[in-house]
């Protein structure tokens, strides 16, 4: 299914990327696509618990997301479901989106795994599970890598 | 559809107004609907890109603009039956259009859907790496002020 990774190397430790993941404090000050402000960031961090993220673009219009805790592993990884609303309105048929961040030490400090999935029907689970990393690798690169001898072994 | 019946410009204010209500409840269930079968198209393409001989047919598809059937079988190890279920999935994901000549079926691509994925990939890929940038520089203030503290 629909599905989005990016990879950042920080100079910082995952302890403190973790608070910056989890913490409101945090959270208000990177949330967002522009530079327009968090208005509401509520957090409740453990399995289970929910947050609340709203935002206002610098269009004016004002997005939400939402959603629940389902893996909290300090330090190592911050598993949540997403649903995202503009407006009041849901955005993308009210679908659950899943995110995943990974922390993982390096000698730098941390380097951070996104994944951002849209989830929506079991069949869209099932192509996502069957690995659509490498599918999607082609895909943004508007196919220019695919060919028929580039048979990915992981679909 | 309101039948206009008085066929003038002075039209009751309130059957007016309650006509624009409907109208708005219209709009937004067909937005809804239209919302919908975006997101099931969105579902239906990457489906079909799962498959590397699929996605090898799109690359080849979106270089030549138009191959024939046998043409686009030829490259790959697989018998003809095998490619026309590729295509069928294809098709029914909207990616390609087939037309016949004659004999000869040709395969064109369809942009809109493949359009849509990428909307939604540069959307949330936007969103990410600007929140993710933003989140980098505030970690590594925290990290900076950290150590100022352990000295």
């Amino acid at each position: 299914m629909t599905s989005l990774t990016l990879v950042r190397r920080i100079k910082a430790r995952p302890s403190i990327v973790f608070e910056a993941l989890t913490t409101a404090e945090g959270i208000t000050s990177w949330w967002g696509p522009d530079a327009g402000p968090v208005l509401l960031a509520e957090v409740d961090v453990r399995v289970g618990g929910r947050y609340r993220v709203r935002f206002r673009m610098l269009d004016g219009r004002e997005h939400e997301s939402a959603g629940e805790y389902l893996e909290v592993v300090p330090n190592e990884r911050l598993i949540v479901t997403s649903q995202w609303t503009v407006g009041g309105e849901p955005e993308e048929a009210g679908n659950v989106s899943r995110l995943e961040f990974h922390l993982e030490p390096i000698d730098i400090g941390t380097k951070l795994t996104l994944t951002h999935a849209q989830l929506r029907t079991e069949a869209s689970r099932v192509s996502h599970e069957r690995g659509w990393t490498g599918a999607l690798d082609k895909l943004t690169h508007r196919f220019s890598l695919a060919s028929a001898g580039d048979h990915d072994q992981r679909g | 559809m309101r039948p206009n019946r008085t066929g003038g410009t002075c039209l009751h204010r309130q059957a007016s107004s309650a006509q624009f209500a409907l109208d708005i409840a219209r709009a937004r269930q067909i937005l809804h609907h239209m919302v919908n079968y975006r997101q099931d198209q969105l579902d239906r393409t990457f489906a079909a890109l799962v498959d590397p001989t699929r996605r090898a047919i799109l690359a080849r598809l979106e270089r030549e603009e138009s191959a024939s059937v046998s043409d686009l079988a030829k490259p790959f190890a697989i018998k003809l039956p095998a490619v026309m279920k590729h295509l069928d999935v294809l098709d029914e994901a909207r990616l390609i259009v087939r037309s016949k000549q004659g004999r000869t079926v040709t395969v064109r691509l369809r942009p809109e859907p493949m359009k849509q994925a990428m909307d939604w990939l540069s959307r949330y890929e936007r969103f990410w790496s600007k929140s993710l940038d933003r989140l980098a520089t505030y970690a590594e203030r925290k990290e900076a002020e950290a150590r100022r503290r352990e000295r």
